[in-house]
């Protein structure tokens, strides 16, 4: 294309690379907004914006995710002002916050209670997912970077379980990292770059709390680009039709907002009942012992989120096709949108696929129980077929039912979709209330 | 700027764009180089390589074990039936085979680092199917030659470099 013309040939046109001006606004909140088009952008995707009036709560997960980051990182950088990562002193500045600094009992719980919410929240989401076929054309992409952020959110929480360097941060840092050693050739050599040393330590403790940090906040990078990309593609509904005119849509504020809140608020309570009451019941006692290079406790088990992944792991008898079963048990979501080609989004109209999902539900629990009980005898076989009926969903039955299941009759609009639920001719999932 | 519609001659500006895409890559070498290499052990970590442990007390059929780099090796002093039994197994039933012999230096003297080959914890001595440790992790079997019998662990116990130092030490490292 590099075909240069010489001045006098030129076609002149007209640029403006000056483009203050545009702004609705007017006075102080007018000159930023012709400079600096922000309020502008936030009043049209936060305020204006159209939705589905069909949302159900499952919708508010979304807003729940990003209230958790938001409240991770408030903690986060208030435990950082009180913790200190050096192998010598990382459990004594973890006992330290939780007696002697002004709330840090409080901060530190929030923090572990929150990590632990926000696997909750993004499961539910990631359901919702499944369900109403929210991977479909044209929401693909927005499915594959909430995997991306899947994937980091586990770094995250892995590095950050790491930091408070009991029994169980110490073992369940080396048996992760020692993943890395299942790469041929390199896998020895990768394990010690990794950790700084010939084993995990002072060293592997340091970065791993700079990493920590440096992963939250590539989170927060990662979900602007996710709702970006839902203010293009828009939002899907239970319907899983397009809204075609005003009677299909609400407009975000004040009604999505005010149902988000409700969400959120719910999510909320039950955390800090969760927090209050039971601070350490989704943690593990063993965590309160300082870590020691000697002795492995008798039972290592990672935090509950990672279990049906771990349960993956070992119920592969080789090592390294072990870690390449759990690394693809999650990947392979990202071929769902293909794998699955039915033209119709909603599992409301999908009697099969219903089904599927259900039992893969299930099946996440499965794994999750034995991912959490010892690799031997029945559990290892359970873990077995679990395992394979993880993947037959994806390469097998997404595909196949994507063939032969005859979808139920649909509604031609949003609006008639409510009228259908009002006079029962469907049933749709849904928490309570509409 | 440039007048010229020849395009397989070359111009000021592809040579301009040669050049500084090959001192940019130069220059991003150089600055990866050092930011990657400073993740591995540095030269503290890597000074501190050997150890010497007395071994005079430890009676015929016990274990001890001595941290070295972080990592703990067992060393253990191991009994006529233990020694017997890691010899006469059929290198045919092993998945990584290696003769016993091979694994010693003195067969009394078993020095094995305390590392499961799986996923790195460390397994537990006078346990498993086969006498020798079991890792608690994901059920992997040694023998009473640290070799690997049964689970997921793909090799042996990993043997550090060591020696005799007189009649009562072992120097590791
Ligand atoms: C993506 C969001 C995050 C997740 C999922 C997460 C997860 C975790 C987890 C599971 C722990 C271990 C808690 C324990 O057992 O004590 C932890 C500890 C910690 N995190 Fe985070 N974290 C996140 C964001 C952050 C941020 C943004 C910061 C700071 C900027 C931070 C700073 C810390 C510190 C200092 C600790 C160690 C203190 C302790 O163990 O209580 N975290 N994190
Ligand atoms: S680490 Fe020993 S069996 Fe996995």
């Amino acid at each position: 294309m590099s075909e240069y013309t010489s001045k006098s040939e030129e076609k002149f046109q007209p640029v403006q690379t000056n483009k203050v001006g545009g702004s609705p606004y007017t006075g102080v909140l007018g000159w930023i907004d012709n400079r600096l088009p922000i309020i502008r952008m936030f009043r049209h995707e936060y305020l204006d914006f159209q939705v589905p009036k069909s949302l159900s709560y499952f919708w508010s997960f979304g807003g729940i995710l990003t209230i958790c980051l938001l409240l991770l990182i408030l903690t986060g950088i208030s435990l950082g002002m009180h913790y200190k990562p050096d192998a010598k002193y990382a459990f004594e500045s973890v006992e330290k916050i939780m007696r002697d600094v002004n709330f840090g009992w409080l901060i530190r719980y929030a923090h572990m209670n929150l990590a632990s919410f926000f696997f909750i929240a993004v499961y539910l989401h990631i359901f919702r997912g499944l369900y109403y076929g929210s991977y479909k054309e044209p929401r693909q992409l927005m499915w594959i970077i909430g995997i991306v952020i899947f994937f980091l959110m586990m770094a995250t929480a892995f590095l950050g379980y790491t930091l408070p360097w009991g029994q169980m941060s110490y073992w369940g840092a080396t048996v992760i990292t020692n993943l890395f050693s299942a790469i041929p050739l390199f896998g020895e050599s990768i394990v010690t770059w990794l950790w700084g040393d010939y084993s995990v330590g002072d060293a592997a403790l340091n970065r791993f709390y700079v990493l920590h940090w440096l992963i939250a906040f590539l989170i927060v990078g990662v979900v602007v680009f996710h709702v970006i990309a839902l203010h293009i593609v828009g939002s899907n509904n239970p319907s899983g039709i397009e809204p075609k005119d005003t009677r299909d849509t609400v407009t975000f504020a004040p009604y999505t907002t005010s149902k988000d809140l409700v969400g959120m608020l719910v999510f909320l309570l039950i955390f800090v009942a969760v927090m209050m009451y039971a601070p350490n019941y989704l943690g593990h006692p063993d965590n309160y012992i300082p870590a020691n290079p000697m002795v492995t406790p008798a039972h290592i088990v990672p935090e509950w989120y990672f279990l049906p992944f771990y349960a993956i792991l070992r119920s592969i008898p080789d090592k390294l096709m072990g870690v390449v079963a759990m690394v693809s048990s999650i990947a392979v979501l990202g071929l769902l949108p293909w794998l699955d080609f039915s033209k119709v989004r909603s599992s409301v109209f999908r009697p099969i696929w219903k089904q599927c999902v259900f039992l893969f539900v299930l099946n996440f629990f499965v794994l999750m129980y034995i991912g959490g009980a010892p690799a031997e005898g029945i559990y290892l076989l359970i873990g077995r077929i679990a395992t394979a009926f993880w993947f037959a969903f994806f390469f097998i039955l997404a595909p196949l039912v994507s063939l032969v299941e005859k979808p139920l009759p649909m509604p031609q609009s949003i609006h008639e979709f409510e009228d259908w639920k009002k006079q029962g001719k469907i049933k749709v999932f849904q928490f309570f209330g509409k | 700027m440039s007048d010229t519609k020849n395009k397989d001659k070359t111009t000021r500006r592809d040579f301009i764009t040669t050049v500084t895409a090959t001192v940019g890559a130069v220059g991003v070498g150089a600055a990866v180089m050092p930011i990657v290499s400073q993740m591995n052990p540095d030269s503290s970590v890597k000074a501190l390589a050997s150890i010497e442990v007395d071994i005079s007390k430890v009676k015929e059929g016990q274990e001890i074990t001595v941290l070295w780099r972080g990592k703990p090796v067992f060393i253990k002093r191991r009994s006529k039936e233990e020694i017997e039994k890691a010899q006469k197994v059929n290198l045919k039933d092993l998945k990584d085979p290696e003769e016993d012999k091979a694994r010693v230096k003195n067969p009394e003297w078993l020095v094995v680092l305390g590392v499961c080959t799986h996923l790195g914890c460390v397994p537990i001595g006078g346990k498993g199917d086969y006498d020798g440790w079991f890792c608690p992790c994901h059920g992997s079997h040694y023998d009473t030659s640290g070799r690997i019998r049964l689970g997921p662990a793909p090799t042996n116990l990993e043997i550090p470099k060591y020696e005799f130092v007189g009649t009562d030490k072992i120097k590791i490292g």
